[in-house]
């Protein structure tokens, strides 16, 4: 019997002990009692104009540097352990994409006129130009700064399409299982909501699909593969049901992960997208973000994107040879302007989104080419089923692709996931898909090899054996135990202003 | 290796876990059909590392190396090496939304002072770090002044200086909501305060204010224009900057119920505009704010912990009812933003401000003696920058000083807009000199 083996011949979960400080009655204080200062302010201002006193902390560096690192250590990243948080896709973050944002050169001002920017403008094109490619589109807007604003970008645009035809429809279909982004989205650019409820099978049900769709589809939402890790095998006549009532195709592009170089939202008849370049592309997530959401359309729709867009200049004068004809974006030899779109939907940003997001993702895409981009998703895809026919849950729905969805069955999939943190990984999204009872969407990316991937399955099949007052109790070895969710809510306490009020 | 150089497999893994799933190669595991599958090619070729740093090295490259004196709402102070060291450790760096709140106090907790850091600073109960940036904080405050609603109206009233850049986000923000945005007049750069009166009524959900404003200038009369909302139950909304704020009167004590703003004017250096917007507001609207928030609470052990809450608010419960749609967001840039103002401090914040305030007020003073050159333009105190009247054509004004090596806005037929910190202050001897040579 090797160490990593139980009696019952079951493999042994890893455990993790994360860094818990306490001084006194309490965990690592909060900066402001550690090093709280008040000054009087004094400015060059009239005294009606200026602010009387300010109260913050006012740690020297190594003070400073000593309690962000304990806050570090308090924290589980990608490099930890793996994290495989279904629908986020959580890869690794090539170190070297971080040295190409922090190029002096990357550090500019928004407001320059074009011609002294043509860096910036250049490598704009050249991601515009990738992201093209692999979503099979005919443009694309890198202004909306995540996911969500992508979403809210690309209704914008079919509104602008439809109001263009003079055809307003005031309806957007998104199945029961799309994430509350999409709805949330709709919503803002003011439609109503059609919630399509899924097939059995767990995928679009042609017949509900049909009676939802009217005259007043706008568009419909979709990710592909689903939620749930389905690929909607029935995509062309989705389309089709769509496109013959008028309305738009919209590719939520969360899961993109699956399909590099297996096929392209534009080839499946997807009018319109977004890309989640912290996900599919690497760029990390920041503790919340920043992310990027770039928009991609088919040709016919490019007039309506965001302003202001980036383009290659034509050719001056015929004596160039190739008037009116633009060079290779992939060689950046080109000259670059921003335009406005002829019926643009205007801004999503204050300027031209997270612009250090798209370098880094940039420079992701350039190191994996096409080889490398098909084996990320064939990894992906590879592992995601490799670790599901280890666990003992249930996978109620497949054939899966890069993530799948297992239930807890009788168990709480919360307290599941609390009790996997002690066993050295980060749990998978839980509760959700709906459809799934008890549901661990799970999604470990390509970035885990068999050894980090077998560690999961332990953890997954250790809280499966454990008792209920095991994992009513999880976590342990965390920094803090379990957090009182309702007292948080029904006593919000939001600063530490708030906390000295009581 | 021709494959991921991030996908760890050996042949011997592959080939076993392909075994363990039962299929003969990877191709096996995609259901999707053929009609739709992609046998083409991206054209985008394999590099190794160095290759792809040299060649975007190169390609960024190509932009003109220039000192930009450059602001209007995207400002580069100087980041201390220390902020750049600790937020890119990669228990911040490479996280997520901390869905899972035992193994991700450290963040939670940077947040809760993040939100601290701003309640200080604006003396408004509730901050987020969530919004985008200044423009779409600036949507999002008004799609909340829509849902608090105190009247029936519709009108948001926004100063006729705004960036068209910040009104034309705020145009798609509102539009859904059913709401429509109408300018009111500015006099010298800052509110018209009589004519906003005139123009305000009861239907209107939103009055807008900028301080330091978009030219630099300083609002003498805040209290009138919140007074002039309150009058009609409206919601005031500031926009301003985490620099400016530890100068300013608090816009809780000027009536503000929402401030707006880039909180990454601390924490990130120049950006191409990429920011972090501020949010803050009143407590009496905490369950209608956009965003994630950090509460304090207990765990099982009885000690503080920090964790989201008021999740009912946001888009993954409550869908289409939800407050705003956004889910990734900020963060990361928050966690920056609160590193910068606490490695300052508040002496060094004040400080910092105070510098604001003078190196603009002493660079207008040394334009101003040039040869074709007024400045300041409007006649209040400044923060940062100021506009500079050019007898000579704007255009030609800052085309000539490109060529020299320096940025400007043009903001008028015959203005400039100049703007100064500790980051480009070394370089005013040499921008006045080239000035003077192109404004004559
Ligand atoms: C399926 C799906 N759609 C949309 C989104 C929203 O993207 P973002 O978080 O970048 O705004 C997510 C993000 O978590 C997602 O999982």
């Amino acid at each position: 019997m090797s160490d990593d083996e139980r009696a019952d011949g079951g493999r042994r979960p890893a455990t993790y002990d994360q860094a818990r400080w306490t001084r006194g009655d309490e965990y690592e204080p909060l900066l402001s009692e550690k090093h709280g200062e008040r000054v009087e302010v004094d400015g060059p201002l009239p005294d009606d104009l200026t602010r009387d006193e300010l109260e913050l902390p006012g740690p020297s560096e190594p003070e400073l540097a000593r309690h962000y690192t304990r806050l570090s250590q308090m924290n589980y990243g990608v490099e930890s352990g793996p994290y495989p948080l279904g629908s986020c896709t959580m890869k690794y973050n090539p170190k070297f994409t971080e040295d190409v944002a922090a190029l002096p050169s990357a550090a500019v001002h928004p407001d320059r006129v074009d011609e002294r920017a043509q860096g910036i403008l250049a490598a704009m094109a050249r991601l515009q130009d990738y992201l093209g490619r692999i979503g099979g589109m005919g443009a694309v807007s890198l202004q909306p700064p995540a996911g969500a604003a992508g979403e809210f970008t690309g209704i914008l645009v079919a509104r602008a399409y439809h109001e263009h035809r003079g055809d307003e429809r005031s309806e957007i279909v998104v199945p029961d299982t799309a994430h509350g982004t999409n709805f949330a989205s709709a919503a803002m650019a003011g439609y109503d909501v059609v919630e399509l409820p899924s097939g059995e099978d767990g995928r679009v049900d042609l017949d509900a699909l049909e009676a939802a769709v009217s005259e007043e589809t706008a568009a419909l939402m979709l990710t592909n593969p689903n939620t749930l890790g389905l690929f909607e095998r029935d995509i062309e006549e989705i389309a089709h049901v769509v496109h013959d009532a008028g309305g738009l195709l919209y590719y939520d592009g969360a899961n993109l992960n699956a399909l590099l170089g297996q096929a392209r939202p534009g080839d499946m008849g997807f009018d319109v997208m977004h890309f989640n370049l912290h996900k599919t592309f690497a760029t990390p997530h920041g503790g919340g973000g920043p992310g990027a959401g770039p928009v991609g359309v088919r040709e016919e729709l490019a007039e309506f994107l965001p302003t202001p867009h980036v383009r290659e200049r034509e050719a001056r004068s015929a004596s160039d040879g190739a008037s009116g004809e633009r060079s290779d974006p992939r060689a950046g030899g080109g000259e670059y302007e921003f335009y406005e779109p002829e019926h643009t939907v205007g801004k999503v940003h204050g300027f031209h989104g997270n612009w250090l997001v798209l370098v880094k993702a940039l420079a992701y895409i350039a190191r994996l080419g096409d080889e490398g981009l098909a084996d990320a998703s064939a990894k992906a895809v590879l592992n995601a089923n490799y670790l599901a026919s280890q666990i003992d849950y249930e996978v109620p729905h497949g054939p899966f692709h890069h993530e799948f969805v297992a239930s807890a069955g009788d168990q709480d999939a919360a307290a599941v996931a609390k009790r996997m943190l002690d066993y050295g990984v980060h749990p998978p999204t839980t509760k959700w898909p709906e459809i799934v009872d008890e549901a661990l969407m799970t999604e470990p990316t390509e970035v885990e090899n068999k050894q980090t991937l077998d560690d999961l399955a332990a953890a997954f099949d250790a809280a499966r054996r454990d008792d209920d007052e095991t994992l009513e109790s999880a976590p342990n070895r965390t920094t803090v135990r379990r957090i009182d969710q309702a007292s948080a809510a029904r006593n919000p306490r939001l600063s530490w202003q708030a906390l000295d009020e009581e | 290796m021709s494959g991921s150089p991030f996908a760890p497999h050996t042949d011997e893994e592959t080939a076993a876990m392909l075994d363990a799933v039962g299929v003969d190669s990877e191709a096996d595991l995609f259901d999707v059909p053929e009609s739709v599958r992609f046998d083409g090619e991206f054209g985008i070729e394999l590099r190794d590392e160095r290759e792809v740093v040299a060649e975007l090295r190169q390609l960024l490259g190509r932009t003109d190396d220039l000192t930009e004196f450059m602001g209007r709402g995207h400002y580069e102070h100087y980041v201390p090496s220390v902020v750049d060291n600790l937020s890119l450790r990669q228990e911040f760096l490479t996280s997520y939304t901390q869905y899972q709140p035992e193994i991700a106090q450290g963040f939670l907790q940077a947040l809760f002072e993040y939100q601290s850091l701003f309640v200080e600073l604006t003396g408004l109960e509730i901050v987020n770090a969530s919004i985008y940036d200044a423009a779409t904080a600036l949507g999002e405050a008004a799609t909340l002044a829509a849902r608090v609603r105190q009247v029936d109206g519709d009108r948001i009233l926004v100063p006729d200086l705004l960036r068209e850049e910040r009104r034309s986000v705020l145009d798609n923000y509102v539009d859904g909501a059913g709401l429509t945005v109408e300018e009111y007049p500015t006099e010298d750069a800052n509110a018209d305060v009589a004519a906003l009166a005139d123009l305000a009524d009861d239907d209107t959900v939103m009055v807008y204010a900028e301080n330091p404003t978009v030219r630099g200038t300083i609002e003498e009369d805040l209290d009138g224009v919140a007074a002039v909302a309150d009058e009609h139950g409206a919601l005031f909304t500031l926009g301003t900057d985490p620099v400016a704020l530890a100068l300013l009167e608090r816009p809780a004590d000027v009536g503000a119920d929402v401030v707006v703003g880039d909180a990454a004017t601390l924490g990130l250096p120049a950006s191409y505009g990429m920011g972090l917007g501020l949010f803050a507001t009143r407590e009496e609207f905490l369950r209608q704010v956009p965003g994630r928030l950090v509460g304090a609470s207990e765990d099982d052990a009885g000690k503080r912990a920090y964790t989201l809450t008021l999740q009912t608010r946001e888009q993954h419960i409550r869908k289409e009812r939800a407050t705003s749609n956004i889910c990734t967001n900020q963060a990361w840039v928050g966690l920056r933003t609160a590193m910068h103002a606490f490695s300052l401090g508040p002496d060094g914040l004040v400080e910092l401000a105070t510098e604001c305030v003078e190196r603009a007020e002493d660079l207008a003073a040394r334009l101003d003696d040039l040869t074709g050159v007024s400045a300041p333009v409007h006649d209040h105190h400044h923060f940062r920058e100021f506009v500079a009247h050019t007898d000579q054509p704007a255009r030609a004004v800052a085309d000539d000083l490109a060529e020299r090596g320096f940025g400007v806005h043009v903001v008028g037929d015959h203005e400039v807009q100049v703007c100064v910190t500790e980051v480009n202050a070394d370089e005013t001897d040499a921008f006045v000199d080239a000035f003077e040579e192109v404004a004559r």
